[in-house]
């Protein structure tokens, strides 16, 4: 096989951001009929080299071939042309167009006077869906779709393109179980068709499942290029990271103390019903459940960034206004939240004021603030996480995703929270900082900060919660005890019948 | 999640989006009613010929801006960019006064292009937000103008009289003027709804970035609509100068805000995206014949403009509403709760 | 290769002074420098009054318009407000209230105004572009109904005296004293206070502002009722100044002043800019066009001036961003060939 021309080859290629080289001298091949994984820690560089293949970055040395043919793209265009399909990490779509005009967009089908026909048109996104075995109207905007429900129309778009080269950036983070089996399902039939497909996934059990070749990158570089079947688990992870991962998941015992967070009969139509629970001092509880049953949606209600329609929330005891995250904050919560680009930060702004946002008011003397105080709280919370940086007058885009998931900790852990809310504290950041955000929320819950985490990673959840809440379609499904949970037991709350049928 | 309830309500949101327009027509009908009853003549020949004359030129600009303003961008030099085409081309028909209508409109269309081409390459290329753009171009186009004419205007009476005439003149009993109009509409809707060209400009102003991943030649398209608005914004100019005969550096000041105001009263998002070119046409029409009425009904005639402002705003306040009922309806029936 | 080589050197310490607004400020002071030197009467002390008065409404207006574009808004009704509570102004004076009682209730019409603008936009969420594109048709279309095209001159002189007069030896114009306690209030709170602090975040970022506890829609209401305020305290003077109340006053104004704002340095998206930038952009506009009317330049074609500036501001830093960008990429190229 490995003589056969391969149908698109990386060919050393380095690509450089300002100071900051993304990839530098990757090389490797796409054969026809294979699933080849990409692999390697956030910011090892897999997004550079997916929006090159897609035309949307160029490289700055090294070059691709198609067909052995070297390529130049202008634009994503000349990808498309070339037989490229790509679909994001995150979703793509118009949201004021139909979802049938979405997937059809830049080669929909014309009558004979050069028009869209639009009967046609609809009739392949039917057909495209029944191939996915999903159900969704075609005549409908795309906006107010779900996460998953978008990425299944961005599957459908890049299938009807009927591209020879697939590229799929993370495309199951947002998937229940049984979707990800069917996109599988056909992505294997494509492959057997004769097609290349390019898979990115942290999920190593989905790789296994579905590659046959992995290439594995660290800090823009590459690693290796070796068939699947070679390598186990530990070996990927351990090329990944560049040492031995040892005590991921450092859970110290405690015993809880008060109860410090209470949620009773909380609701909001449309959203989450009737979900009652509590956090006691030293305790991590974990709110686990699939995407979209409603877990981000109850946390952000308790802090107050979202509003809800019935229900308390007490913290010590003491009722808590609702949709006021001053509030919150003042009876001593902290959000940490899902999406660290959009809620955590803001990107363009120093380090140093991401860091005292939510608490500027405190540190002005006389209601002016001339910087030095920003300054020392800064430098001291950054310090205390270990936080690599430049300067703290340095915008906090040019850190790393992990240095940033960090900034995001300090900014709330310098308020000096008693009820710290993390919802996927460790999404998309790398191995190394993974095990660091475990060790420091083990040890705040050992300090007898009380913890409420939501975590799409079963592992996570079953090495780091006292007591796990089980959320499935916006209700509580299961309250699991440390002793109780098990993958098993969680997924099986977690699916409900769906899991049994 | 469940498959039945999935498919029973066929496009709701292209029903309410039909309402839109449907709503202008409903208050524009009860607007000349009320009119007509208090004044009979409101609905005759001449007053009907009057607004039509009057919407005319700015159904031709309004279909420009929808065009750029479904694109997420915005031309605020076309009131501008009109005086420029009507000074250029009534100084060179009062110097050549042979040249027929023909060469007025495209040397019209052709200098309005050109403007339109410096913004949609300042924009695209130079990276500026077209808002940015236009308010300089605003400026920058009106000044050439005034550099160039000083004080000086161009009479009714220095003009040829098939120019002047054009204005006033059929083709098959219906005026020049209405049909331009009626064509620009008709022609720009059609290419919006049916073409390739027309959905890859919602796709832009629906999601620029999600636009460039497609792999829309976006650049080509912007220029072109940025051109496009320029170019119909200097139609308009000839349009002007044809029916009211006198020119001088300042004509079109302000016309900007009515075109706007047309646009967006007529359902176009300011956001990009959705909006109709018709419906932009329809509320160019509405925008007149409320002045017009405002004089049949001896309705102090300085409440125009606050009626205007009056009107934008309701306009958008309606299209919130109806986005908040779309969501509304889209999260039950996508909830499972 | 050598020669791209040794241009790198002292680049990275340019870069951090050449932000626009330094920019700004050290052309202004250039403009101001040459414009005395080579045109006749620009540096009179008669002149710099004339040039302070010219100033007032542009840069007065400016001061909120910062704080509203920081957060990445915009009010275009600004020009239209003040141009309603001048003819108020007249009409009241026309119905005998006292001077005292008007200017208050001026200033508090203003903020009426500015209330409505941002329950628009604010409590229904509706976007600032369109909404005061409405309000500027809206407040001059009230403007005119108040007052039509007719003005109203007699105020009383010892109100358009202090207005258009100075200080004690006659160089320093009285209303400089109000600009100048204006503006530091504002460059303050901008630059030196939590509510500075909140107001680029909400422009950067307004989810991670309000996920991190900032009221946004409460701020950004407020900033368009003081917006609506300053606008009355402008029609105030602006009427006192001609003494003239008309519906027209200032009109198409918020052009020259939203073209001030981004010839600073304020980024049209939001979250960017500072305001001595900003005093800069409107000192520049101001002295410009005051030292071309000094050489008979006509005041419109002032315009296309002022329309390439703003273009200009914007394209300018853009075009340096590509120009180093392009440079690096070869720079890389070429080290990697080598």
């Amino acid at each position: 096989m490995a003589e056969a021309t391969a149908l698109l080859e990386v060919h050393d290629v380095s690509k450089s951001f300002g100071a900051v080289a993304a990839v530098q001298g990757v090389s490797f091949p796409l054969y026809g009929g294979e699933a080849h994984a990409l692999v390697g820690e956030n910011g090892a560089g897999k997004s550079t080299i997916v929006k090159m293949l897609a035309g949307v970055h160029r490289p700055d040395t090294g070059t691709l071939r198609v067909n052995g043919a070297d390529v130049e793209f202008a634009g994503p265009a000349d990808a498309k042309a070339a037989g490229i399909a790509v679909i994001y990490q995150e979703p793509t779509l118009f949201p004021d167009l139909s979802v049938a005009e979405n997937i059809a967009m830049g080669n929909q089908p014309l009558t004979r006077l050069r028009q869209i026909d639009r009967k046609a048109m609809h009739a392949t996104a039917e057909r495209l869906f029944a191939r996915l075995g999903v159900h969704l109207d075609p005549t409908r905007p795309a906006r107010g779709l779900s996460i998953a429900d978008q990425q299944l129309v961005e599957i459908a778009k890049a299938l009807s393109s009927e591209a020879r080269i697939l590229i799929m950036d993370e495309p199951t983070a947002a998937l229940s179980a049984v979707e990800v089996e069917r996109l599988f399902a056909v992505v294997r039939s494509l492959r057997d068709e004769g097609a290349a497909i390019l898979f990115i996934s942290h999920r190593f059990e989905e790789i296994t499942e579905l590659c046959e070749r992995v290439t594995i990158m660290r800090d823009g570089k590459h690693v290796a290029t070796e068939m699947v079947a070679d390598l186990s688990v530990d070996d990927m992870i351990r090329r990944m990271v560049g040492r031995d991962l040892s005590a991921l998941f450092p859970k110290q015992e405690v015993e809880p103390g008060e109860v410090m967070l209470e949620v009773s009969s909380l609701s909001r139509a449309g959203v989450f019903r009737d979900i009652s629970f509590d956090v006691r001092a030293g305790e991590i509880v974990a709110l686990a459940g699939l995407v979209g049953a409603g877990r981000s949606e109850v946390v952000q209600a308790v802090f107050g960034v979202d509003p809800y329609d019935s229900g308390i929330v007490k913290i010590r005891g003491k009722r808590l206004k609702p949709g006021n995250p001053r509030a919150a904050m003042a009876a001593g919560m902290a959000l940490v939240p899902e999406d660290r680009r959009q809620q955590g930060l803001v990107m363009d702004l120093s380090i140093e004021r991401n860091v005292t946002l939510p608490r500027e008011r405190k540190l002005a003397r006389l209601g002016l603030l001339f910087g030095g105080a920003e300054r020392r709280a800064a430098a001291k919370w950054t310090r205390q996480l270990q936080t690599k940086l430049g300067r703290l007058s340095d915008a906090v885009s040019t850190l790393s995703g992990g240095n940033q998931q960090k900034v995001v900790l300090a900014k709330w852990l310098s308020t000096a929270p008693q009820l710290l809310i993390v919802d996927e504290p460790t999404r998309g950041i790398d191995v190394g900082t993974k095990a660091e955000v475990h060790r420091l929320m083990s040890s705040l819950a050992a300090d007898g900060l009380a913890v409420l985490m939501v975590s799409s990673e079963l592992p996570e959840v079953l090495g780091m919660a006292d007591r796990v809440i089980v959320l499935r379609e916006g209700r509580v499904a299961a309250v699991l005890n440390r002793d109780e949970a098990t993958e098993e037991s969680v997924m099986y709350a977690a699916m409900g019948q769906e899991a049994a049928a | 999640m469940t498959p039945l309830a999935i498919q029973k309500p066929r496009k709701p949101a292209m029903n309410f989006l039909k309402t839109r327009e449907l709503g202008i027509v409903l208050a524009l009908a009860a607007l000349i009613l009320y009119t007509t009853i208090s004044n009979p003549r409101f609905l005759s020949g001449q007053s009907i010929r009057d607004n039509l004359l009057n919407t005319a030129i700015l159904a031709v600009m309004a279909t420009g801006q929808a065009v750029v303003v479904i694109t997420r961008n915005i031309d605020l030099s076309v009131g501008s960019v009109l005086g420029f085409s009507a000074f250029t081309v009534a100084t060179m028909m009062s110097d050549h006064q042979g040249l027929p209508m023909i060469v007025a409109i495209v040397v019209g269309l052709a200098v309005g292009a050109v403007a339109g081409l410096l913004n949609g390459v300042l924009v695209r290329y130079g990276k500026v937000p077209a808002l940015v753009v236009t308010l300089g171009t605003l400026y920058m186009y009106r000044g050439i103008v005034y550099q160039w004419a000083g004080g000086s205007q161009v009479n009714a009476d220095e003009l040829p009289a098939h120019f002047l005439n054009f204005a006033n003149d059929n083709f098959l009993g219906i005026p020049w003027l209405v049909l331009i109009a009626l064509t620009v509409v008709g022609g720009a809707t059609l290419v919006m709804r049916n073409y390739r060209v027309g959905r890859e400009l919602y796709a832009m102003g629906s999601s620029p970035q999600a636009a460039e991943l497609a792999g829309i030649r976006v650049a080509r398209n912007l220029l072109g609509t940025f051109v496009l608005s320029g170019a119909l914004a200097g139609l308009a100019g000839v349009l002007f100068a044809a029916r009211f005969g006198t020119v001088d550096a300042s004509a079109g000041t302000g016309y900007e805000l009515n075109v706007v105001a047309a646009v967006v009263v007529g359902g176009v998002a300011v956001f990009g995206g959705s909006g109709t070119v018709w419906g932009a046409g329809l509320g160019a029409l509405l925008l007149t014949v409320i002045s017009s009425a405002l004089a049949v009904l001896e309705i102090n005639q300085f409440w125009q403009q606050a009626i205007v402002g009056a009107l934008i705003i309701l306009a958008i306040c309606a299209d919130r509403l109806v986005a908040v009922r779309i969501a509304r309806s889209l999260r039950k029936r996508d909830a499972h709760v | 290769m050598s020669e791209t080589s040794s241009g790198v050197s002292g680049r990275p310490d340019l870069k951090r002074f050449a932000t626009w607004d330094t920019a700004i400020i050290v052309l202004t002071v250039l403009v101001l420098v040459v414009a005395s030197v080579v045109v006749d009467n620009f540096g009179t002390s008669r002149n710099f009054t004339f040039m302070v008065l010219d100033l007032m409404p542009i840069l007065l207006i400016a001061l909120p318009m910062t704080f509203i574009i920081v957060t990445g808004e915009i009010d275009l009704s600004v020009a239209s407000t003040l141009g309603l509570t001048s003819s108020l102004m007249g009409w009241f004076w026309n119905h005998n209230l006292s001077i005292e009682m008007i200017i208050p209730l001026c200033i508090l019409i203003g903020a009426v105004a500015g209330v409505l603008n941002g329950f628009l936009i604010t409590g229904l969420g509706l976007p600032s572009l369109a909404v005061t594109i409405g309000t500027l048709a809206l407040y001059r279309g009230l403007a005119l109904v108040v007052l039509g095209d007719s003005a109203v001159a007699d105020f009383p002189f010892n109100y358009t005296g202090w207005v258009t007069g100075t200080l004690g030896d006659g160089s320093i114009p009285n209303v400089l004293i109000p600009i100048i306690a204006l503006a530091v209030v504002f460059g303050i709170v901008l630059h030196a206070t939590p509510i500075g602090r909140s107001l680029y975040a909400i422009g950067a970022n307004a989810q991670a502002a309000h996920f991190s506890g900032i009221r946004v829609a409460r701020t950004k209401f407020w900033l368009y009722v003081v917006s609506g305020a300053v606008c009355g305290l402008v029609g105030v003077l602006w009427t006192l100044r001609y003494s003239s109340a008309r519906a027209d006053n200032g009109a198409g104004l918020e052009l020259a002043v939203v073209a001030a704002v981004l010839l600073g340095g304020v980024s049209i998206f939001g979250g960017k800019g500072s305001l001595p930038g900003v005093i800069a952009g409107v000192v520049l506009l101001t002295a410009l066009q005051n030292a071309l009317r000094l050489e008979d330049v006509s005041g419109q074609a002032l315009n296309i001036v002022t329309g390439a500036l703003l273009v200009l501001s914007v394209l300018l830093p853009n075009i340096v961003t590509t120009v180093r960008g392009n440079w690096q990429r070869r720079r890389l190229r070429q080290s990697a060939a080598r």
